[in-house]
């Protein structure tokens, strides 16, 4: 996997087929429905909030706009403190790294905290082929990696799968890599969550070498942080012998102190809790572990090119804005075709990978219906909407070679919209047509218009769902010449 | 070149024509103060993530300790804690596998916060390494009130990251099934906070 989908069809094919499964609208209803109102409860307590959203989005600003400093200055703090700083340029580099790390101390497994940037490199499948396995140990990440399936959700990657057929992946699937589920496993959530408990647990206890991503990294103090709710991160960053944290370069805070804003921010955006269960911050190699931190671009440096898109990288990936956006509600995380769906997806994707190179990608940005609810729930104030508007505009310029019918009627219009003399022409023409179809229409709209139900084709195109009301018999300027002087 | 030299440099190529100058961060929010007593706010807070609490006064601890572990044997006791606790074991830098053998395991903590009923620790002196307060299934956390901030600025403010840190607010959960909260996952499926309280009256 990298971090699109291979082969998915462009968004409205693969929306137009989420939506034929009413199973995954109905999963899909309650879970975002259900995190809305926990955000929204625990966001009102709050009584800074808007201060904590403009703090956060001036930290990552100041961040971006000196990013070079900041990277250096965070390399030579993890130095100091023990860690083996790698950089990486893209996936694949990246994915050499982590597997290069694992041949020197002779794993042939690594266990996984879930992170975001490791999906989007796809290191699981990279590792898979360097002779080594994957465990993903969180809940969902599990469920996911067992059911042969797709994440469709930043935070709850299972969020499209029911209890029902969590029940029936686990016992179906566990058996084969590891300790099975239980015979007379229920699909109660604490059962399941409890056979998950065992299964892993065995892993854990004799892994060798774990993988994480991490929420923040601190510039001045080499301090990761890692934020979860189940402890398969403390898991994961306590146990084994080697850490090696692949850390995106945009995931950087100035120093410890910052952190006041985002751990405020994070939690409550993201689960909708005041606190999440657990959150563990390291500085360096710790306790005798041996810390290797990968530093990854990865298409965020032609982000960061766009003056407009740039404000992406300061998210912090806590998926507020998938849950209250009307078209993920409604299509879940698979049609947008990435590791990154949903509002900040639409922007993202084009960001990392560019416009005009992949319709899939270009399909993204039209994938929103502006409403702007993103841009109000986002704890660092990315203005997804205007970021939206912007990359439309990118992707009508990479396809501009192939005119359409569309643009040719724009054209024309502006060509008669430019002047007086042609306007009042085509006013008169259009106040010809007017008297004519207002005798033929056979629908009345609302306040008594005209209206024609169908026309002829290409025309058709447009009348098979909506009304088409007749053209006024008087322009409003040759009113304006008759009465308006008076 | 260097990806090092390759990733800096499209950094300074990408922001040649960008304003360096850094922007005010706004810091009010470092001075608000929640409303009422931060002790009870913290209790509140804390049994609202279903983890137990039991306030005591200091000469009630090693009792209140006894009946927190329960029947659990071996109890994991860190350098540094300061009461006796029945079965207790000490940190012999037991492994992964044989912590896990362990019922249950004391320690103390940094610091807590009152409005997400949360606690920290530093793993200093009685709070054990991180696999301690990770591996065993029950935990049992002594606090003193005077430890608990009002937020999380004063916690962090409090903090040294030059310390590895392990911030815990109830026991260990999951919501990644229909979004429904279950308690005990990975981590300690209790979480026991014994809040110690000045004075002979609780």
């Amino acid at each position: 996997m990298s971090s699109t989908f291979v082969g998915m069809p462009a968004f409205p094919t693969a929306a137009r087929e989420a939506l034929s499964d009413t199973q995954l609208r109905r999963n899909l209803a309650h879970a975002t429905g259900t995190i809305r109102a926990k955000r929204a409860e625990v966001v009102g307590e709050v009584d800074d909030w808007e201060e904590l959203r403009l703090a956060g989005a001036a930290i990552k600003d100041n961040v971006l706009r000196n990013l070079d400093e900041h990277l250096l200055r965070l390399e030579e703090s993890l130095t100091a403190r023990g860690a083996t700083v790698h950089w990486a340029r893209d996936a694949a580099e990246a994915c050499e790294i982590v597997a290069s790390i694992a041949r020197q101390h002779g794993a042939d497994e690594v266990m996984k905290v879930k992170s975001m940037a490791t999906q989007e490199i796809g290191l699981n499948e990279a590792l898979q082929d360097a002779g080594v396995t994957a465990w993903e140990t969180d809940l969902a990440e599990l469920i996911v990696q067992l059911g042969d399936d797709l994440p469709s959700h930043i935070l709850v990657p299972a969020i499209h799968r029911n209890r029902a057929e969590i029940r029936e992946i686990f016992r179906d699937r566990m058996g084969a890599v590891g300790r099975p589920a239980p015979e007379d496993l229920s699909d109660r959530p604490a059962d399941l969550a409890g056979a998950a408990r065992l299964h892993l647990r065995e892993k854990f206890l004799r892994a060798k070498v774990a993988v994480s991503g991490a929420n923040f990294a601190v510039a001045d103090s080499g301090t990761l942080v890692v934020v979860e709710s189940e402890g398969n991160g403390r898991m994961c960053l306590t146990l084994p012998e080697v850490l090696v944290s692949v850390v995106g370069i945009e995931k950087i805070v100035p120093t410890w102190s910052d952190l006041d804003v985002f751990l405020q921010l994070l939690p409550r955006s993201s689960t909708g809790e005041r606190m999440n269960p657990y959150t563990s911050t390291w500085s360096g190699s710790t306790e005798g572990q041996e810390a290797h931190v990968v530093l990854l671009d990865n298409g965020r440096t032609r982000a960061l090119a766009d003056e407009v898109g740039r404000q992406a990288l300061r998210c912090i990936r806590c998926s507020a804005c998938l849950n209250v956006c009307p078209v993920y509600e409604r299509t879940g995380g698979h049609a947008y075709g990435s590791v990154y769906p949903g509002p900040i997806g639409a922007i993202l994707n084009p960001l990392l990978r560019g416009t005009g190179v992949d319709d899939q990608i270009d399909s993204l940005p039209y994938a929103s219906s502006l409403c702007g609810a993103c841009f109000e729930a986002c704890p660092v104030r990315i203005d997804i909407p205007e970021v939206l508007v912007h990359l439309r505009s990118r992707v009508v310029d990479a396809h501009r070679s192939s005119p359409k019918p569309e643009a040719a009627a724009m054209k024309s219009a502006s060509w008669v919209l430019a002047d007086a003399k042609r306007l009042s022409l085509a006013e008169r023409g259009m106040g010809l047509a007017g008297r004519v179809l207002n005798r033929w229409g056979r629908r009345v709209m609302p306040g008594g218009r005209r209206a024609l139900s169908s026309l002829p084709w290409p025309g058709s195109l447009w009348s098979t769902a909506r009304d088409v009301p007749a053209p006024p018999t008087e322009s409003f300027r040759s009113w304006w010449r008759r009465e308006g002087r008076r | 070149m260097s990806a090092r030299e390759e990733i800096l440099g499209r950094v300074r190529s990408a922001l040649a024509s960008a304003d360096r100058t850094e922007a005010p961060v706004p810091r009010g929010y470092r001075s608000a103060q929640p409303d009422g007593d931060v002790v009870e706010l913290f209790a509140e807070r804390l049994v609202d993530y279903r983890a137990e609490l039991t306030r005591c006064t200091e000469d009630e601890v090693p009792s209140v300790l006894a009946s927190a572990v329960r029947d659990a044997s071996p109890v994991l006791v860190p350098d540094g804690f300061p009461w006796e606790v029945p079965g207790g074991a000490a940190d012999t830098g037991q492994s992964a596998a044989e912590l896990d053998r362990v019922g249950a395991v004391v320690t103390l903590a940094a610091v807590a916060i009152a409005t997400t009923g949360t606690i920290v620790l530093d793993h200093g002196p009685g709070q054990g390494r991180r696999a301690v307060s990770l591996v065993p299934d029950r935990h049992v956390c002594v606090l003193r009130a005077e430890q608990i901030v009002p937020g999380v600025p004063q916690a962090v403010a409090a903090l040294s990251p030059d310390r590895p840190q392990t911030w815990i607010s109830g026991p260990s959960a999951t919501s990644d099934i229909e979004l429904s909260r279950v308690e005990g996952v990975h981590g300690p499926r209790t979480l026991h906070v014994l809040l110690v309280t000045s004075g002979a009256t609780r």
